[in-house]
């Protein structure tokens, strides 16, 4: 039987995802997952959204525009995925933080590759998968010096022949998917100003949806729609400033009293603070085609030391939904205003329809940094339920008439004081390590920290590409001594179905399969299957260096089920052994090293990409 | 490259005699030789202006003064010098300071050119931005955090939240030299 012909045809498989029959016991259905098509309305070819619902390959890092990384592949199921073996490998060469999630398009594996962010085509067609193609788009080698948490890069998009992708010198590029010629590439940001751009875009029709990453070296944050026919930016949505740089328009409704206003990010800052105040947007773009919304986070605000910015920093650690074509505003809200910890808001809003107290409901689902699951109606913005699922000292929960977060008085950082027994610690709860969400079952799978720190705030200088913090971090395990966890968490119940401890912070992605399976992978370098609904390990693999990628599962030219992983220990988390630093400071990459003192002693740096399958 | 290690071994062999003024003799040939050489894309703050001060003749800072070095310790916060490479020295977008390797060489002069000049994988070049004194005093710091100076003027205490035993406690590293790749 030929590839193609084993893939479910993409009317059908349109049709299920808008069946409710699909719907299970009152769990949540995929509504909306497929990104809308990359034509106008009545072209005939196929086109990449669509394909996107093809379970065979994995178009988009997070698997298709609702962020779910859940997979109809079940060939690899809870009862045979023990027997699950290494079919081969490929080395990137490289030692720092490998953070991305492959593509397989066709019989084509694609993966980016972290600083200097080679593109590589292996061909899954022939044996042993060897390398088709390499592109270099050869960034500006400065750009390394102002990544503030490694030299990452998050994965690609592919749409109608082409992938998109963005260098951390700030450029996002598209080259062709066949030859591996550069088809355009575009400056988006400004090394100088710190500027770097590391995450996975988004395409939703004719635009490629990126932004930027910074937010410790005081940038301005924004969120830019290109598009993917030329690389010119057609929109381009800053996080802070005026409503105009903000493209908050007359269609603009957010649901909380809080965010209405004119101009509120200007005035919700001292007098020019916004210029230099964060919101990068280095996280997951989502996308509802029925509402014709796309939904991202923004990072945090700067500097860290919160009494340098009296007011709650808007439009900084929150959520926009916007269209995709204009990128004018039509929501937002924000998981933590006047941020005091470095929460930002750039966690993956996953798209699903779910029942809560008993009716149903169109959501965003939110693991967020401040340690709450989150429940959006993600037509308006408006917060249905924001449940603990980490250790929480700063918070004691959310406001459900005011949308507010609740700040534990005494727990304040800022100026002068040292602020002991932060939970969760910056990296939060959760950090951009993307959950993945059956919307059969209704279960999320977070890859979790679990970390606290003291803190001591002092003055932030800014000097344009250079750190704009402000403040000392010392991290530590929270309570357990478990720096990590794997959490099975049934959304619509709001409860933890079952937690896995992880020495070190699960810092890897997740993909969870139809077969009742679910993949992570380890800073200690173990790449494991768990039982989806009851966390039983099933499998485990020893990698060469910590996971810190994106597992993804498809369906090679052969018919068989795969699943892929790159291991590669480094990012923040990671910065101690990628980056070489010195354990004998507690304040090394940001204060997160010290946590990780004895991660050199359990994993090595180096590049590697891993693929399974049954033999 | 010759001239300069001979400077270098000079320095080290001068740097024992604690009240001498060693720097002042050295010859203008112990600034950095090509001041106007920069090597980084990066240039913190606003676009460079022109020196503030005419280059000095000799070092401008004492690595036997114990004020020097503690103001060095200040100026490495005050420029964000602690971002990059944390708070004590262990690195974060930069390498670690307080360890035994050196990419680009551990002689005050070689640590003078890195902070001026910049370095291709992401130390920016603060020509201009940080004046001649406080360079050479930042340098006396760096050099303290691997214990390269004298412990009676090596900073003892932080007035921060202390990441990493001080400064005068700090056993020395014998520098040696770190391979980097150089980018293509
Ligand atoms: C924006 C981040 C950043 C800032 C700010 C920064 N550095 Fe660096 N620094 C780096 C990087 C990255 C390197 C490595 C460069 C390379 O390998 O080419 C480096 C290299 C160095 C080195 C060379 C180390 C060796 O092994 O030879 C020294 C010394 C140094 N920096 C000191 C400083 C001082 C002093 C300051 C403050 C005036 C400072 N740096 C500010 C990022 C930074």
């Amino acid at each position: 039987m030929s590839y193609r012909s084993r893939l479910p045809p993409l009317v059908l498989a349109g049709l299920f995802l808008l069946t409710p029959g699909c719907k299970k016991e009152g769990g949540a259905h995929p509504s909306s997952a497929q990104a809308s098509s990359n034509l106008p309305a009545g072209t005939t070819k196929p086109d990449a959204s669509k394909l996107a619902e093809d379970d065979g390959q994995w178009l988009t890092a997070s698997k298709d525009a609702a962020n779910t990384r859940y997979s109809r592949l079940k060939d690899i199921h809870a009862g045979n995925v023990k027997d699950l073996k290494l079919a081969w490998t490929w080395s990137t060469g490289l030692v720092r933080g490998h953070e991305a999630a492959p593509l397989v398009v066709g019989g084509t594996m694609y993966v980016v590759t972290p600083y200097p962010n080679r593109l590589v085509a292996l061909d899954l067609t022939k044996e042993g998968a060897p390398v088709k193609w390499t592109y270099e788009p050869a960034p500006s080698p400065s750009a390394q010096g102002v990544a503030c948490c490694d030299v990452v890069n998050r994965g690609a998009a592919y749409a109608d022949g082409r992938l998109f992708y963005n260098t951390l010198d700030a450029h996002t590029v598209a080259v062709d998917a066949q030859t591996g010629k550069e088809l355009w590439k575009t400056k988006l940001g400004d090394i100088n100003k710190g500027e770097t751009m590391t995450m996975a875009p988004l395409v939703v029709r004719d635009r490629v949806i990126v932004g930027n990453s910074g937010g410790e070296m005081g940038v301005r944050g924004w969120a830019a729609g290109l598009d993917t026919k030329t690389g010119a930016i057609a929109w381009r949505a800053m996080s802070t400033g005026p409503d105009a740089d903000v493209l908050i328009g007359p269609h603009f409704k957010p649901f909380y009293a809080s965010d209405q206003g004119k101009d509120l990010g200007v005035r919700t800052w001292p007098p020019d603070q916004w210029k230099i105040g964060g919101g990068s947007v280095w996280g997951w773009v989502s996308y509802d085609a029925a509402l014709d919304l796309v939904f991202y986070g923004t990072g945090n605000p700067g500097p860290w030391n919160p009494d340098q910015r009296p007011g709650d920093n808007k439009w900084t650690c929150g959520i926009f939904a916007r269209r995709p074509s204009t990128g004018e505003a039509v929501w937002f809200y924000q998981w933590s205003p006047h941020d005091l910890y470095d929460h930002d808001g750039i966690n993956e809003s996953i798209v699903a329809d779910l029942t809560v107290d008993g009716k149903p409901r169109q959501v965003l689902i939110h693991p967020g940094r401040t340690g709450y699951v989150y429940v959006l109606d993600r037509a308006t913005g408006q917060v249905l339920s924001a449940t603990p699922f980490g250790h929480i000292t700063t918070s004691t929960g959310v406001d459900l008439k005011t949308g507010r977060l609740q700040p534990v008085p005494g727990m304040e950082t800022g100026f002068d004081k040292t602020i002991r027994g932060i939970c969760p610690a910056a990296p939060g709860s959760k950090d951009w390590s993307p959950s993945a969400f059956n919307p059969e079952t209704g279960m999320l799978y977070i890859p979790g920290n679990n970390l606290c720190e003291d803190a001591q705030g002092y003055e932030a200088n800014y000097i344009a590409g250079t750190p704009y913090v402000g403040m000392n971090t010392k991290m530590y395990a929270g309570p357990g001594g478990n720096r990590g966890e794997f959490i099975g968490w049934d959304v619509a119940a709001g409860k933890k179905v079952f937690g896995i401890p992880e020495k070190f912070p699960v810092w890897s992605g997740v993909v969870v399969t139809a077969g009742d399976v679910a993949f992570y992978g380890t800073m200690d370098g173990w790449f494991k299957a768990v039982h989806a609904r009851t966390g039983q390990e099933l499998w485990k693999f020893k990698v060469g260096s910590g996971i810190i990628g994106q597992p993804i599962t498809f369906r090679g030219p052969d018919g068989k089920q795969y699943v892929s992983v790159l291991s590669g220990v480094g990012g923040w988390a990671g910065a101690i052994v990628s980056g070489e630093l010195d354990p004998r400071d507690d304040n090394i990459a940001l204060g997160f090293g010290g946590a990780m003192k004895d991660l050199p002693q359990n994993t090595t740096r180096g590049g590697m990409l891993y693929t399974f399958a049954l033999p | 490259m010759k001239p300069r290690i001979l400077l270098g071994t000079l320095v080290l062999l001068t740097a024992c005699e604690r009240e001498q003024r060693r720097f002042q003799e050295l010859p203008a040939a112990a600034r950095p030789a090509a001041r106007d050489v920069q090597v980084s894309e990066l240039q913190p703050g606003p676009v460079a202006a022109p020196p503030s001060e005419p280059a000095p003749a000799t070092r401008a800072a004492s690595e036997d003064n114990a004020y020097d070095v503690s103001e060095g310790k200040r100026l490495y916060v005050w420029f964000n010098c602690a971002g990059c490479h944390a708070a004590g020295g262990g690195g974060g977008m930069g390498p670690p300071l307080l360890d035994a390797k050196w990419r680009y060489g551990s002689e005050p002069e070689n640590i003078y050119a890195t902070i001026v000049e910049g370095r291709p994988n992401g130390m920016p070049s603060f020509r201009g931005k940080i004046p001649d004194t406080q360079v050479w005093q930042l340098v006396a710091y760096v050099r303290s955090m691997s214990g390269l100076l004298k412990k009676d003027v090596a900073p003892g205490r932080s007035d921060t939240l202390n990441t990493r035993p001080s400064e005068s406690s700090k056993a020395r590293e014998t520098p040696r030299p770190e391979e980097v790749e150089q980018p293509r």
